[in-house]
């Protein structure tokens, strides 16, 4: 089923029509009224009027999350806040988050491409939606939330957490359709065993599941558990948040991306060179039709690839694979984003603390676990062993209130975090995805 | 009347106290106290030896991160009560102990008891002032 089958299954010439126009209105906009976007288009011999055709793209220079840190909180805002009604964010590089705004007419398209997403992954106006992404600064539980009422259907916001109940709720309500983490979900289903509901019982016949990247394999396993077909989710608030691609339930093969809003590329990471069609490299996006946090040629870092061939659901927008990996350090733990960087700076704010640590995670069971390992020197050992497990809490404290995240702190002894060419390898991510 | 304690972070890997253990016997160092207290990730090695400056050295050397401490040293009768009669003192002066533990000395007679405070200076005279005898350093280092 396809929610708005005029522009999605619009033929490619219509298409690039509509994204050149989109595109020429964008780019003369942010010229006008971001200075930062001025400056660099300066910078780089520039004007607006120099976008002709769809090639000239990539002439314009690239964003960078840094870029969005540099102008926090609402620098990159091209209306004025009487014309902002929402604000989001997600975790920044450096603890300060990445703020993004919506006009009116911004939550309306977020909400269509909402809707579009919870069509193609197999819901309708009859369909009872049980959101379980995190409601608040974060964009997935409002932008499932917006999506399905204006597809009409029945949602249930039950926000994350708190399991058993629900689990009672669908088994009480009924919803047919789950949205969540990937991790999450299957989370939900072993609480259910545990409870003696088998989702057998239960009525759900989809899922779209996102912001943390998963495999085949995991899929496999969600569509045999939950008893419903698991469908992949891109997005992130930078661009607009959920809804920026997703899996069509006809296929399950590569997200389509909604192209009439957004513009993809994928690059090399190094050379920052644009690569053809069917060729891994980082995504980049341009949003060419919101009003309040446009981005032009936004680095995402997140790797994919693009897919130009026609899809059997019938929609004629491109499809990217799955993400596999990122090009910078960033981790995603239960969903939220982490750097390393912002470890590393509660870490440094604790006086005596060199900066020899290591991030480790893995998976147990179901969940991410972060462990954060410190190695002790003499300005912090104490013989005490209640001081230095008081140094454990805090630390553990400060990270979980700094990155919304919690974190094990193990205290390791000198030089036992391996180093390579002098310098400590931070990041182990051991899970097996 | 204070007596130098050297305390080693450990990791709880196998192995690892046994080096420590290694490494003193090589460099002739003998370890005439010890108590470890543990965690599930560390333990805290506490350890009384006759020549605390070498052992620390040796161990830096090796890369253990080593500290210093002071701590108080006390003889008590080898007989049941003796160690409540200590504590009852202590208690009753309002001293607080963060740690001890003890060993009996190798004639039998006596139990030593050491007691690390979070204020040996008020600890010491409180013992004094009972009738405790308190160790010097250096005769504990020899024993």
């Amino acid at each position: 089923m396809i929610y708005n089958e005029e522009y999605e299954t619009m033929p490619r010439e219509a298409l690039e029509a509509i994204q050149l126009r989109r595109l020429q209105s964008v780019v003369a906009r942010v010229y006008s009224t971001v200075p930062f976007y001025q400056k660099r288009f300066d910078e780089a011999g520039l004007k607006p009027d120099h976008i002709r055709s769809l090639d000239d793209l990539r002439k314009l220079p690239f964003t960078y999350k840094d870029n969005l840190r540099d102008n926090y909180p609402f620098g990159m805002f091209t209306v004025p806040m009487d014309n902002v009604v929402r604000i989001h964010a997600s975790s920044g590089t450096t603890g300060k988050p990445t703020v993004v705004g919506y006009t009116a007419r911004d939550i309306q398209t977020w909400s269509e491409l909402m809707a579009r997403t919870l069509m193609a992954g197999g819901a309708t106006k009859g369909d009872m939606i049980h959101n379980a992404y995190g409601y608040g600064l974060f964009t997935g539980g409002l932008g499932f939330h917006y999506g399905a009422e204006k597809l009409g259907a029945s949602v249930i916001p039950i926000s994350g957490g708190n399991t058993k109940r629900q689990v009672m709720i669908m088994k009480d309500f009924a919803p047919t359709i789950l949205t969540c983490t990937p991790s999450y979900a299957l989370m939900i289903g072993e609480v259910a065993e545990e409870m003696g509901i088998n989702f057998r019982e239960l009525h759900f016949k989809a899922g779209i599941f996102g912001a943390e990247p998963w495999s085949e394999q995991m899929r496999e396993e969600i569509e045999k558990k939950l008893n419903l077909k698991a469908m992949d989710i891109y997005g992130l608030s930078e661009i607009i948040g959920p809804g920026v691609s997703v899996e069509c339930i006809e296929a399950q093969n590569g997200l389509h991306i909604f192209e009439d809003h957004f513009i993809p590329e994928i690059i090399d990471p190094d050379t920052e060179e644009v690569l053809p069609y069917n060729t891994p490299g980082e995504l980049v996006f341009t949003t060419i039709t919101k009003e309040a946090f446009p981005v032009i040629r936004y680095r995402t870092r997140d790797i994919s690839i693009l897919h130009p061939e026609p899809c059997r659901c019938g929609r004629t927008m491109v499809r990217m694979g799955r993400v596999r990996g990122r090009s910078d350090d960033m981790l995603i733990i239960r969903g939220v984003n982490v750097f390393p960087s912002q470890i590393e700076s509660v870490i440094m704010e604790f006086d005596g603390i060199e900066p020899h640590y290591q991030l480790v995670v893995e998976r147990e069971g179901r969940l991410d676990t972060l462990t954060v390992m410190v190695e002790v020197n003499e300005r912090i050992f104490s013989d005490e062993v209640k001081n230095m497990q008081a140094m454990e809490q805090s630390l553990e404290k400060n990270i979980k209130e700094m990155l919304g995240v919690a974190a094990q702190v193990k205290l390791v002894e000198p030089k036992s975090i391996q180093r390579t060419e002098g310098k400590a390898v931070r990041v182990m991510d051991k899970r097996e995805i | 009347m204070k007596v130098e304690q050297i305390s080693i972070f450990l990791e709880n890997k196998a192995g690892r106290l046994a080096e420590v253990t290694g490494i003193l016997g090589k460099a002739d160092i003998n370890i005439r106290a010890l108590s470890l207290a543990d965690t599930s990730d560390f333990g805290i090695l506490r350890l009384i030896v006759n020549d605390h400056e070498k052992a620390k050295k040796v161990l830096k050397e090796r890369g253990f991160t080593v500290g210093r401490t002071e701590v108080v040293a006390v003889e008590v009768d080898d007989r049941p009560g003796g160690l409540n009669r200590i504590l009852q003192i202590l208690f009753d002066g309002g001293i607080n102990v963060e740690y001890m533990y003890a060993f009996v000395q190798q004639s039998g007679q006596n139990a030593v008891l050491i007691f690390r405070f979070d204020n040996a200076d008020s600890a010491v005279e409180v013992l004094g002032r009972n009738g405790v005898t308190v160790i010097e350093g250096e005769k504990l280092y020899a024993m």
